[in-house]
């Protein structure tokens, strides 16, 4: 492939505490707000407590789920008395780090998550552009402690409904596994290392580095697949104990999926794919049990900066 | 749909075993590793024992006489199962629900069990509380406090609950209650146990915990004059914790459900023998005593300045030793624990403890006597 130039990254914005019970991104951004972080070498870094009111009380949201409130037509959608607290929060870190979609948007928008799924590290991508791509590599290469992979959200950028979609580029980085309400150091330590390595990709990306290209996997996102439940919606399962745990390891037809209390087994049919958000706690409200993907190669160019 | 066989009951609970890894000094940095988080399974160091070598003479409790060297108890008729006291611990609730539903693997002969939902505004918002919790809400103050209409939601609910299975300390109190938690320290299945001289209480946990070998479940004391707290539980004459972890709160996992319910199933079988007039000879029960409640390093706004250890993590009932790391900063320095003597700790970093100024607990390993038992 074809070198690529890339305009150099000026604003970075480090996001934490979206869901105000996922520990680790509100620890890391309080101390970078603590230690003053605004600046590293040739662009600025703002670190944003995103959901400063569910951070308070420790809970994923106030109202409304923070992290599905950026869709176009919820950040233009009129704010009245009775609008809940996160879409008006949505849209002003919309107007402050946005606005998505135009020219005045940070470069790169990178939020923090953690899940009770065993998913160890993650990058969440709405599109897979060649600097995401570069990123997730060069992330890849260094961490070793945990597993890390990309996931990819095919929707229209209109559509995309999470944070990240509002920077030029964007990114969440989802660490797991991890209790709601708990810090962990081993989680917050590689966490802390991801941001470190996002900021040091871009310090010499922005001082002219070519880096080389090549390939790198994703995981697309097919498909939610729900608990069982009985006729008044409890659920009557629990996810088998040889899915548990075992985020993205292939799912052939025949492999158990869930445990009945009962003590019968249901078991996975159709096309193989990969599970992952395997048994996490906020999703049982959102009827999802685990998601499915499919794998896919990507390759890509070297890049580096425009030089004027 | 695939039917499976039954799991064996030993099965689930080792399937929540691990072999010990050397720890200590061991940093875990592969990713098979970093997978592999759940039990470790305990090992007992008879040389590092701090117990009572020759065990007391019991003392009589109420309702208890001393026949030669075995008491002789009332029956234990009234039994209840509490699920929901914390409404996201989801185990309990999950167990509790399918029992009010289908009763079946709960009954016994000789004894009247009751599954009962203790906290359902709670359980229904999937919160540990709505007011305030209601496991510390059984104090006698609360208890005897008149009016209400005003009162915590939880204060109001405990009076209730202890109408139903009480009064506290009353003859007409329950005989036996289970109180089902779960929690996000790696403490596998743990039995909590409010009093040493509660020799029924004791000759159960005894039983459940040969009855489950070599899956392993231990036994927590808590009669610290000042860390104890009123539980739900307390309100019956034998009130048993029953704690499994990890599991996030608001998260159902299928081995740790199936390890409290195994559990349960070994209680009872325990309470219908003790019923029949089966006797039980005198034991002795290794119990880890609840000693002191360490809390994170705080700054002057009482903000976290640093995190349970990776060292620390997990490694719940392992020794903890002088100098060993205990704290790491957000900076990566290392705080060691700096107690006089070597103590084993647990309910490490539990999620709902941060608001309670607690990290973990530290407690010693001590050796109880029971005497026999046979109901009177």
């Amino acid at each position: 492939m074809e070198h690529v130039s890339l305009a150099p990254l000026s604003r970075v914005a480090i996001c934490g505490g979206t869901h105000g019970n996922e520990m680790t991104g509100v620890y890391i951004v309080r101390e970078m707000q603590r230690k003053k972080v605004s600046a590293a070498g040739s662009f600025s870094v703002t670190p944003v407590l995103t959901n400063p009111r569910a951070v308070d009380v420790c809970r994923r949201y106030t109202d409304k789920d923070l992290n599905r409130c950026f869709t176009d037509a919820l950040l233009s959608s009129p704010v009245t008395d009775s609008t809940p607290y996160e879409l008006k929060r949505a849209q002003e870190l919309n107007a402050q780090l946005g606005p998505k979609g135009g020219k005045e948007a940070v470069d790169l928008l990178v939020d923090l998550h953690n899940t009770t799924a065993n998913m160890g590290l993650c990058l969440i991508f709405y599109s897979l552009d060649w600097l995401t791509l570069h990123l997730l590599k060069y992330i890849q290469n260094k961490i070793s402690s945990v597993p890390v992979r990309a996931i990819q959200l095919d929707i229209p950028l209109s559509d995309a409904y999470s944070l990240e979609a509002v920077g030029k580029h964007g990114f969440a980085i989802e660490v797991g596994p991890q209790p709601h309400g708990v810090l962990r150091a081993d989680i917050f330590n590689v966490a802390k290392k991801a941001v470190d390595l996002t900021l040091e990709f871009i310090q010499e990306f922005n001082a002219g580095r070519t880096f080389e290209g090549g390939e790198v996997e994703a995981f697309t996102l097919v498909k939610s697949i729900d608990y069982p439940r009985d006729s008044s919606g409890e659920i009557t399962a629990a996810i088998h104990p040889e899915l548990q745990d075992n985020d993205f390891k292939l799912l052939r037809p025949g492999d158990p999926l869930f445990l009945s209390f009962s003590g019968e087994t249901l078991i996975h049919e159709g096309e193989e794919l990969y599970p992952f958000f395997i048994n996490e706690c906020a999703y049982y409200e959102k009827k999802v049990a685990f998601q499915l993907a499919r794998k896919t190669t990507y390759s890509f160019p070297s890049v580096s900066v425009e030089k004027d | 749909m695939g039917q499976s066989e039954p799991r064996s009951q030993v099965s689930s609970l080792l399937s929540l075993t691990r072999q010990q890894q050397p720890r200590r000094g061991v940093l875990r940095k592969d990713a098979a590793a970093f997978k592999q988080r759940g039990w470790k399974l305990f090992h007992c160091r008879v040389s590092s024992f701090v117990g009572v070598h020759t065990p007391p003479r019991p003392s009589v409790l109420p309702g208890m006489s001393l026949h030669g060297s075995t008491a002789r108890l009332s029956e234990a008729r009234r039994v209840a199962i509490f699920g929901g006291t914390h409404g996201n611990e989801m185990s309990g609730v999950a167990l509790v629900n399918l029992w009010i539903k289908n009763g079946a693997d709960i009954q016994r002969r000789g004894a009247d069990i009751k599954p009962f939902i203790t906290n359902p505004r709670a359980v229904e918002k999937c919160v540990r509380y709505v007011d305030t919790d209601l496991n510390r809400a059984f104090t006698h103050e609360n208890l005897s406090a008149s009016g209400g209409d005003e009162f915590p939601y939880e204060v109001r609910r405990a009076q209730e609950i202890n109408r139903m299975f009480g009064p506290k300390g009353s003859p007409e109190a329950y005989d036996v209650i289970f109180d089902l938690h779960n929690t996000t320290s790696n403490m596998g299945c743990t039995l909590i146990l409010e009093s040493s001289k509660d020799h029924f209480n004791l000759q159960m946990m005894n039983y459940i915990k040969k009855a489950i070998s070599p899956a392993s479940c231990l036994v927590l004391l808590n009669e610290h004059p000042l860390l104890k707290y009123s539980t739900s539980r307390s309100v019956a004459k034998h009130p048993v914790g029953l704690e499994v972890g990890p599991q996030p709160q608001g998260v159902l996992r299928s081995n740790i459900f199936e390890a409290m319910r195994v559990i349960l199933k070994h209680a009872l079988d325990f309470i219908e023998l003790f019923n029949e007039g089966m006797e039980f000879p005198p034991c002795t029960v290794e119990v880890f005593r609840v000693s002191e409640r360490i809390d994170y390093p705080r700054d002057a706004n009482g903000n976290i300045i640093a995190m349970v250890h990776p060292n620390l993590q997990d490694c719940d009932w392992e020794p903890l030793n002088p100098g060993d790391p205990m704290f790491q900063t957000f900076d990566g320095k290392t705080i060691p624990y700096q107690g006089s003597c070597t103590v084993y700790p647990t309910f490490i970093n539990e999620a709902a403890y941060y608001e309670k100024q607690q990290a973990f607990v530290t407690t010693r390993r001590e050796t109880l006597a029971a005497s026999g038992i046979r109901k009177a």
